[in-house]
């Protein structure tokens, strides 16, 4: 750290000093320490300085003092991210809004719930299901991980098939923008005229400010939800059947898949009594009106006998509902039980790749040694192989770095992304000149640049290199496609 | 090791990678001796989820890292790295609670109990309390371990009680002022009844189906002396020899608890002596506290090669008494009680020993009775052992907390397994305005079986304000 940097965050810690009480202001390095990472473990970084505030205001007044001595911050919620979004910064604040967890208004009457950035996914559902209403997007993490967190990397879960990410249920949001000024965007009318400001800050992963409130959209809790279990020999089989499904004009609310390495795992940590011996397994849920799940049931059950199940177990009261989804939910964490070390890794591909895609990860697997344990959201194409080693083994590390590489481009090879849904964070920045050109880069450096020109932001994340706006972007001579043609300049 | 001790944390922007923890010893100058440190293969089990945060009381309370288990264990990490101890470090380590809802919600099974107590051993060991910290504790631990000091206590609170001169006092505020953690330890003593000594052998009713030992325990024999009567009755009732061997003493549980190791050996070796002579099949506890820490004897006397295998032994015949009674099924007619009850889940009985179904069990087969549940049941009430006395602050928020959810649920008698609980329900109840029956899951099946009307019950334990 400079002494320019040291004394720009003295600056802001006696800031945030006239703030906040004492506690909520970390400045010795045991407490920092606990906050240098987030659910990605093996990217770590001291912060400089911890606030905790509790309000908007002082939130934004914190920011402003960021901006004022041109001090990094990155934001937090409950640090459950698997990109490492939330990598504090050495010379920067840490803000953690795991204080700013007030669930403001739930209202029937237009289905909106307003909401601070630290409250827990799955209580906003709990505030809702006595009026007959749910928060739709449910990350495995949802009982833990916070709504601006998931604004922040456009969350998706385990029913974004049938009911989207993130960005399909937010209205509106409070910013404030890295100028440290608490700014609105998207309200209540159902589409504002203009840019599409929201869209733009939603899976932004904290590079364009940080939210302080957030109107959620509710959704209407179904008349009627069937979740069976079906086991399967093979993962082909079960992708079949999941191609199957969807081509046959049934959308689920949800069509999960975990491998038999999966299995065991989830069987260890939760004892979800999964079909034994299956190779497979595929948790499907139906929802809506009774029925049209009846039909489709009917429909669902065909299809999966038609394509190898062997057993196929209908969830019978919400207890065995719970255990067959908690067998899924709990799935990354209890890899923990079966292997010292694990990446969960995160990319996408078109849902009639799978099975091509899962025969060239389980070469992988064989030609490297590394084991691979696959978990994934079938119906969207949505993969999470978790990548085991032993970070005792020398090697063993960089082999599983390589394989869990290797993977994201299979996915982009078959037309695929690299992410689909915990961002990219630091841990995927250097994969994305493999999926975008140089001008797509650049473009979205524009943008960024728009809301942040100091590049204080969570600087660091997301792109490849980091850069200032005043730089001319990119590696190549000469001014930008877009400012040649007068189109854009550089801010 | 990626170096992390070496390389300073701030050597590059993106930080360092590697595994979050590949420890070998505690490296010198740290927090940690090498007698026990927190287990480093334990610390990297946990892959950093936060699965555990929510369900963390002082996280609930303060929504800070340090005061979640994840953050704690981070601590320990840092320790065994070579930060040192510090004033910081152990006010988060004493802030938790030790409820263990954590080793509840955690998918990855990390031994946080286990982990806490090596680490709080090391506390007392190695960190410099302040003289009042060290007064208070000193006094705790001369009077909770001593059934017989804790019975002469009750001579004088009696008095008190009797005279209302300790709702005079409380008015006065004399003791918040002086020390809000005497207060605290005022506030919590329950309203006492007769003493109720037990005969040293209790022959089962009818057919002989097991031959148990009991624990009479500390705080439940002086000031709960209901319910070891109570559960002694039961047993009778549904076919078990009792035996209660005097001179027993106390099992160490509170000790284990606050790091104070070589006391809880101590009492250990004196409980497993005492049962081993009884001879019995099983040893029953009531107090979901004691029967954790029991059950974990052979950790608590591993390195003693006179007791280790002793205490493993005994500690695979210690049962919680809804286990034991549970397991042998009901003979006993049970009479109808029509009463609504609220089963409160104490934590050392849910999340330190998985007992959750069997109290249940018990309850909803007494005839007449209503069972319902509390909202966040996974939530300490903030008693934890003597927690409420150090730290009466975050203890009197989460007993409200708990209070209010009981309150909310209209039942009319609250249930639960854990003397400390019943004290600190009863005085957060007391303080809500809304007061109610307490007892303990064996009074209500004693009542029950005894063929006692309900009201009984609703008069029975009940708070001293």
């Amino acid at each position: 750290m400079t002494s320019t940097d040291r004394a720009g965050i003295a600056a802001v810690a006696r800031r945030a000093a006239e703030l906040l009480p004492d506690a909520d202001v970390i400045t010795d390095r045991a407490r920092l320490r606990t906050y240098e990472c987030d659910g990605l473990t093996h990217y770590r970084v001291t912060p400089a300085l911890v606030v905790v505030p509790e309000t908007a205001t002082q939130l934004a007044a914190i920011v402003a003092a960021c901006a004022e001595h041109g001090v990094p911050f990155v934001a937090r919620g409950s640090g459950t991210g698997l990109s490492g979004g939330a990598l504090p910064h050495a010379d920067g604040v840490l803000v953690v809004t795991s204080r700013m967890r007030a669930i403001r208004e739930v209202r029937r009457e237009d289905q909106r719930a307003v909401v601070e950035p630290g409250v827990i996914n799955l209580d906003v559902t709990r505030a809702a299901t006595p009026l007959g209403y749910y928060y739709a997007p449910d990350p495995s993490s949802q009982q833990v991980c916070s709504i601006g967190g998931n604004l922040a990397e456009n969350s998706g879960g385990a029913h974004c098939l049938k009911y989207g990410f993130t960005a399909n249920h937010v209205l509106a949001a409070d910013l404030v923008t890295p100028d440290g000024d608490l700014v609105t965007l998207g309200g209540a009318a159902p589409d504002s005229p203009g840019y599409d400001l929201l869209g733009a800050v939603i899976g932004s992963e904290g590079t364009l400010g940080i939210a302080t409130s957030v109107t959620l959209r509710l959704t209407r809790l179904p008349e009627e939800v069937r979740t069976v279990l079906v086991g399967f020999e093979s993962t082909d089989q079960a992708g079949a059947a999941t191609s199957a499904i969807i081509a046959a004009g049934v959308l689920p609310a949800a069509i999960e898949m975990m491998d038999a390495l999966a299995i065991e795992a989830a069987e260890a940590a939760v004892q979800c009594n999964y079909p034994a011996g299956a190779g497979a397994v595929l948790v499907i849920e139906l929802d809506g009106a009774a029925d049209e799940v009846a039909q489709e049931y009917d429909e669902v059950e065909r299809l999966c006998r038609d394509h190898g199940a062997f057993e196929q177990r209908l969830a019978t009261d919400p207890a065995d509902r719970a255990l067959i989804w908690k067998g899924r939910k709990s799935a990354f964490a209890a890899v923990g039980r079966i292997s010292p070390d694990y990446i969960v890794q995160d990319g996408v591909i078109p849902r009639t790749a799978l099975p091509e895609v899962l025969h060239a990860i389980a070469e992988l697997s064989s030609s490297s040694g590394v084991r691979v344990a696959n978990v994934f959201h079938a119906g969207d194409g949505n993969l999470h192989p978790l990548v085991l080693f032993d970070d005792a083994v020398e090697g063993a590390g960089a082999a599983a770095e390589e394989v869990s590489g290797a993977i994201l481009d299979l996915c982009i090879q078959h037309g695929g992304s690299i992410t689909g849904e915990h961002g990219v964070g630091v841990d995927k920045s250097a994969y994305m000149p493999r999926m975008y050109s140089e001008e797509d880069l650049d473009t979205m450096q524009l943008v960024r640049c728009a809301f942040d020109p100091h590049g204080i932001s969570n600087p660091g994340k997301v792109f490849p290199t980091p850069r200032l706006c005043g730089e001319v972007p990119g590696r190549h001579k000469g001014p930008h496609p877009l400012q040649e043609a007068g189109l854009a300049e550089v801010f | 090791m990626d170096g992390h001790t070496d390389t300073p944390a701030y050597d590059g922007h993106l930080g360092e990678t590697g595994s979050i923890v590949d420890l070998g010893l505690p490296a010198p100058g740290g927090a940690f001796d090498e007698h026990h440190p927190p287990d480093a293969a334990l610390i990297g089990d946990c892959v950093h989820c936060g699965f555990c945060l929510p369900t963390c009381p002082t996280y609930v309370l303060w929504g800070e890292e340090m005061d979640s288990p994840r953050g704690r264990i981070y601590l320990m990490k840092e320790g065994l790295e070579g930060e040192p101890l510090s004033d910081a470090m152990v006010s988060h380590w004493d802030a938790c609670l030790g409820c263990m809802s954590c080793v509840t919600a955690c998918p990855s099974g990390v031994q946080y109990d286990t982990l806490i107590e090596q680490t709080r051993a090391q506390v007392e060991r190695r960190h410099h309390r302040s003289a009042a910290d060290r007064a208070l504790r000193g006094l705790i631990f001369s009077i909770f371990p001593h059934p017989r000091r804790l019975r002469l206590l009750r001579g004088p609170l009696r008095g008190l009680q009797r005279t209302g001169l300790d709702r005079a006092l409380r008015r006065t505020g004399l003791l918040e002022r002086l020390s809000p953690q005497l207060a605290a330890m005022e506030s919590l003593a329950p309203r006492l009844g007769r003493p109720m000594p037990l005969p040293e052998h209790i022959r089962a009713s009818g057919e002989r189906r097991a031959v148990v030992g009991m624990l009479t325990g500390c705080v439940q024999g002086a000031f709960f002396p209901g319910v070891n009567a109570a559960t002694a009755r039961v047993l009778q009732a549904e076919g078990c020899d009792v035996f209660v061997p005097p001179g027993q003493g106390c099992c160490g549980a509170l000790s284990v608890h606050n790091g104070r190791e070589a006391e809880a050996q101590r009492y250990a070796r004196r409980i497993v002596d005492t049962f081993e002579a009884a001879g019995v099949e099983r040893l029953v506890v009531n107090a979901a506290g004691c029967g954790s820490t029991m059950k974990d004897y052979a950790r608590l006397l591993a390195d003693d090669p006179a007791y280790a295998d002793r205490a493993r032994t005994l500690a695979e015949k210690v049962r919680d008494v809804a286990e034991v009674l549970d397991e042998l099924g009901p003979v006993a007619v049970r009479h109808p009680l029509e009463v609504s009850v609220a089963y409160h889940d104490a934590c050392h009985l849910a999340h330190a020993q998985g007992v959750r179904a069997q109290p249940r069990r018990l309850l909803a087969g007494i005839p007449g009775l209503e069972l319902r549940e509390i909202a966040e049941p996974e939530l300490c009430c903030g008693s934890a052992g003597i927690y409420n006395i150090l730290n009466p602050e975050p203890a009197r928020e989460l007993g409200d907390r708990k209070a209010a959810n009981i309150v909310a649920t209209g039942a009319e008698l609250l249930v639960t397994a854990n003397p400390g609980c019943l004290m600190q329900v009863a005085s957060a109840i007391a303080r809500s305005g809304r007061p109610m029956g307490m007892a303990h899951t064996v009074e209500v099946l004693d009542a029950s079986i005894r063929g006692v009307p309900a009201d009984s019950l609703r008069e029975g334990t009940r708070p001293s304000a």
